[in-house]
């Protein structure tokens, strides 16, 4: 099937593929692991290790956003400030 | 000890319903995350342009205003609408002719369709014809909403409240209905006020259907479109281009698939945000309740 029409790039393939990744990691963990792992978070409510990845993801979301915003600074650096948060994430909240 | 049984076929009859989703769903907003990142000068023809849409939309004044101008518009029709709706749903009747009245004139604005309230709004404020146009110009009140930015911004928030306010009641209703009788009773015994049993017994029973409305008033102002398109289209100059209208203006309008699609992404992720807020306050509201019970 040609898909050149909807003029998709290498980039956003990779994008998406980290995402479905991630999606099949965590359910591979949950057959694993079943229960999700909750846990009272520091924000001061439960979280299952799917909301920790939703976090991650929208915080780091907007981690690029701001650093786009506040500086002209490679935007690579906004990505390895993006990991260490999901790290932080899945380890305190 | 009975061994509970684990079967995952269910998942297949879930499928389809996957499918139909990833195709009018996921893979359109793939597509814009895709777009996004590229540049086009029409006729299917997409060259890599990095982040760059991105860099201009948040630097932009113009998505900075419209941003603003949603904002303003959000908080504004909350402000009237909660306690609008709150005081409308104490008022009415719980029992009696009057309930069925009352609850079908409160549905009729929600089962107007948009467009049509954008029409009925846009004539009905006209200064030649429209009943409230023409009054307000008799009455020596200088009001057009077609020139006047401050009439076309009170005429957009009165048509959104006279639209979307029952809903609001509709749900406190809902809400206030769900009180046993037994706490007025109590009330009653201790002799207390009016305003202590909207306080203490009423308001915290609403809570949970106040955060519902509040996330759905919330979001749908969020992205109006219609409504101020069908009565202003976004005027006068920009001053009703709410993000929705300046969105469409770029996409559809100018044809700048690029910054348009980094436009959307970035309002995608504010609902988004604002969604999850709204969401995991509710549920630990309703947690906290059910643990205090």
């Amino acid at each position: 099937m040609d898909f050149s029409w909807m003029a998709w790039t290498k980039p956003t393939a990779y994008f998406f593929l980290t995402i479905l990744c991630f999606l099949i990691t965590l359910t591979v963990w949950e057959i694993k692991v079943p229960g999700g792992n909750p846990r009272n978070s520091v924000l001061g409510f439960e979280t299952t290790r799917g909301d920790r990845l939703f976090m991650s993801l929208l915080g780091s979301a907007y981690i690029h956003i701001f650093w786009i915003a506040l500086t002209s600074a490679s935007v690579w650096w906004a990505f390895a400030i993006a990991i260490l948060f999901a790290i932080c994430v899945f380890s305190f909240v | 000890m009975i061994q509970k049984q684990v079967n995952q076929k269910a998942w297949f009859m879930v499928l389809p319903v996957f499918l139909i989703v990833a195709f009018s769903a996921v893979i359109p907003l793939m597509t814009v995350v895709n777009y996004s990142v590229q540049d086009t000068f029409g006729n299917n023809v997409f060259s890599w342009y990095g982040l760059g849409w991105f860099e201009e939309i948040i630097h932009s004044p113009r998505f900075h205003d419209a941003f603003l101008r949603q904002l303003l518009f959000s908080g504004i029709i909350l402000a009237i609408e909660i306690p609008l709706g709150i005081c409308i749903a104490l008022a009415m009747p719980k029992k009696g002719w009057g309930v069925p009245v009352c609850l079908v004139t409160m549905a009729l604005p929600l089962l107007i369709p948009w467009n049509v309230v954008g029409t009925i709004w846009q004539i009905f404020g006209r200064v030649d014809i429209g009943l409230l146009g023409h009054t307000l110009a008799q009455m020596g009140i200088n009001y057009n909403y077609v020139q006047d930015p401050l009439a076309a911004w009170l005429t957009v928030i009165v048509m959104d409240v006279w639209h979307w306010t029952s809903l609001v009641v509709l749900l406190c209703y809902a809400g206030l209905c769900s009180i046993p009788d037994a706490y007025y009773q109590a009330a009653k015994i201790d002799g207390a006020t009016r305003l202590a049993v909207f306080r203490y017994i009423q308001l915290p029973k609403m809570q949970r259907v106040l955060l519902i409305a509040v996330l759905l008033r919330f979001m749908d102002s969020f992205m109006i479109y219609t409504e101020p398109f069908v009565i202003t289209g976004g005027g006068p100059g920009n001053s009703t281009t709410f993000l929705s209208i300046d969105l469409v203006k770029m996409a559809i309008g100018q044809f700048d698939l690029g910054p348009a699609a980094a436009m959307s992404l970035i309002y995608f992720l504010v609902i988004l945000l604002l969604s999850w807020v709204f969401y995991t306050v509710m549920s630990n509201v309703g947690e906290e309740s059910k643990g205090g019970h």
